[in-house]
């Protein structure tokens, strides 16, 4: 138990004097895995707007598609994002791999499926009559959509809460195309990873506890704003 | 503005439900539809406010002698409530303001109506409550007030009352009452109750066999 005991009280330690590695840590992880998630919500609500509001031929395929990509392996994504990057791959000559912008990149991918196709339900799921009763009063189809979107505002915030939390405890795809260079692409999972391998369990532990805390903030946010939702509707 | 639909036809599923049906609605008049369930009344009143397409025939909307386009403009002086209102998740306040907002009418002038309009159908102390967490007397109310707001130059009412205690009904039919007292918008509502029908109507109709006749007033 040792090394547990002592291990924890090292990481609070770190944690309340605020050490500076610590500190620089926990600002690119939450750079990173924040662009992320604003390029996935930017590119996948509007994906997820057209497959809950438009019906076209192939549409169940898509959203298979998109619920399958769900589960992606973030080292598979890791593999994609390296073999694009890479010195010979079609984007190699960006110059990206072992770049905070390939971990952004890889990010995307890896919640880009999740805004779109939870957004996707939450468009879906809004009862028709919403879009009767807005057309009724007068709205163009650009104001009926945008009526539907708001109403699903609670689904849809689910769902980007949700890909953040997929992309904060990820490590597999940014450890292949960061690379985990100290003060450059190293996030929170890629030290816990790192520093338990060298037995350096006093950051590892510090930042397990922090990646936890944001864990459960998330989580409770998640939980608010479904309660909040489910109490409205009820 | 006047409304004539000529020789309407629709189907649903090789169903006729509307057939050769041919009316005109003169200015500023309640109408009352009635009908058994499952007559057409709610499909003639959803092709009548443009909702739904019909099969054949024609809806002409006209002012004097000039028809009018069916487009967005039109859309816009003519409101159905449906039977089912389709409550906004927001304020009692912001459903009703919603119209008169994708219409680009200014916060002030937004302000005074709306207050006005729910004051008229008794929502006011409800101004600032979740418009789910209404009542089902009161969500109809809304439903009025929302349409009401706009100052439609035709209101289409499916059902107004349908679902609604005797405490509200009475409430609506005030408020079809005070409108029809008015004189200023054309109503065509649909009802099961033939009392009701007597009470509001200035002409009373009835769908039968997927065609409106008249129907006299006792």
């Amino acid at each position: 138990m040792d090394p547990l005991i002592n291990g924890l009280t090292k990481a609070f330690s770190l944690i309340l004097h605020l050490n500076p590695e610590l500190l620089g840590i926990i600002f690119l992880s939450l750079k990173v895995s924040g662009l992320a998630l604003i390029m996935a919500t930017l590119l996948g609500l509007p994906m997820g707007a057209v497959l809950g509001l438009l019906r076209f031929p192939g549409r169940s395929a898509v959203v298979s598609v998109m619920n399958t990509l769900m589960g992606l392996p973030p080292v598979v994504v890791g593999l994609f994002v390296y073999l694009l990057l890479s010195r010979k791959g079609p984007l190699g000559f960006m110059g990206l791999l072992y770049s905070p912008s390939a971990m952004i990149l890889a990010q995307t991918i890896l919640a880009l499926p999740i805004v779109a196709s939870l957004g996707h339900s939450a468009i879906a799921n809004i009862d028709p009559i919403i879009r009767q009763a807005a057309t009724t009063l007068g709205a163009t189809p650009g104001q009926v959509t945008l009526m539907i979107i708001r109403e699903a505002r609670y689904g849809i915030m689910s769902a980007v809460i949700a890909a953040f939390g997929r992309v904060m405890a990820e490590v597999g795809a940014i450890l292949i195309v960061g690379g985990n260079i100290a003060g450059y692409t190293r996030v929170m999972t890629t030290t816990i990873a790192l520093e338990t391998d060298k037995g350096n369990f006093e950051l590892a532990l510090a930042l397990g506890i922090i990646l936890l805390s944001i864990s459960f903030v998330i989580n409770t946010m998640l939980h608010g704003i479904q309660k909040k939702g489910a109490a409205i509707t009820a | 503005m006047k409304l004539t639909v000529s020789h309407i036809m629709k189907a649903y599923q090789g169903r006729t439900i509307l057939r050769d049906c041919s009316f005109s609605f003169d200015k500023d008049i309640v109408y009352v539809l009635m009908g058994t369930n499952g007559s057409g009344k709610s499909t003639f009143l959803r092709i009548c406010a443009l909702l739904e397409k019909q099969d054949s025939g024609a809806i002409a909307y006209a002012v004097g002698d000039a028809l009018l386009q069916q487009d967005m403009g039109l859309r816009r002086r003519i409101t159905l409530v449906l039977p089912r209102i389709g409550v906004f998740n927001t304020t009692v306040f912001k459903n009703v303001a919603y119209g008169l907002k994708i219409r680009d009418v200014e916060r002030k002038e937004v302000e005074e109506r709306v207050m006005r309009t729910i004051a008229f159908v008794g929502l006011e102390k409800r101004r600032d409550q979740n418009a789910l967490t209404l009542s089902s007397g009161e969500t109809q109310r809304l439903g009025i007030a929302r349409a009401l707001v706009l100052e439609p130059e035709i209101l289409f009412l499916d059902e107004p009352t349908a679902s609604v205690d005797q405490e509200n009904t009475e409430i609506i039919e005030s408020i079809i009452g005070a409108m029809k007292k008015d004189s200023r918008t054309t109503v065509i509502m649909t009802t099961h109750d033939r009392e009701q029908a007597e009470r509001l109507a200035d002409r009373l109709l009835v769908m039968r066999h997927g065609r409106i006749e008249d129907m006299p007033l006792t």
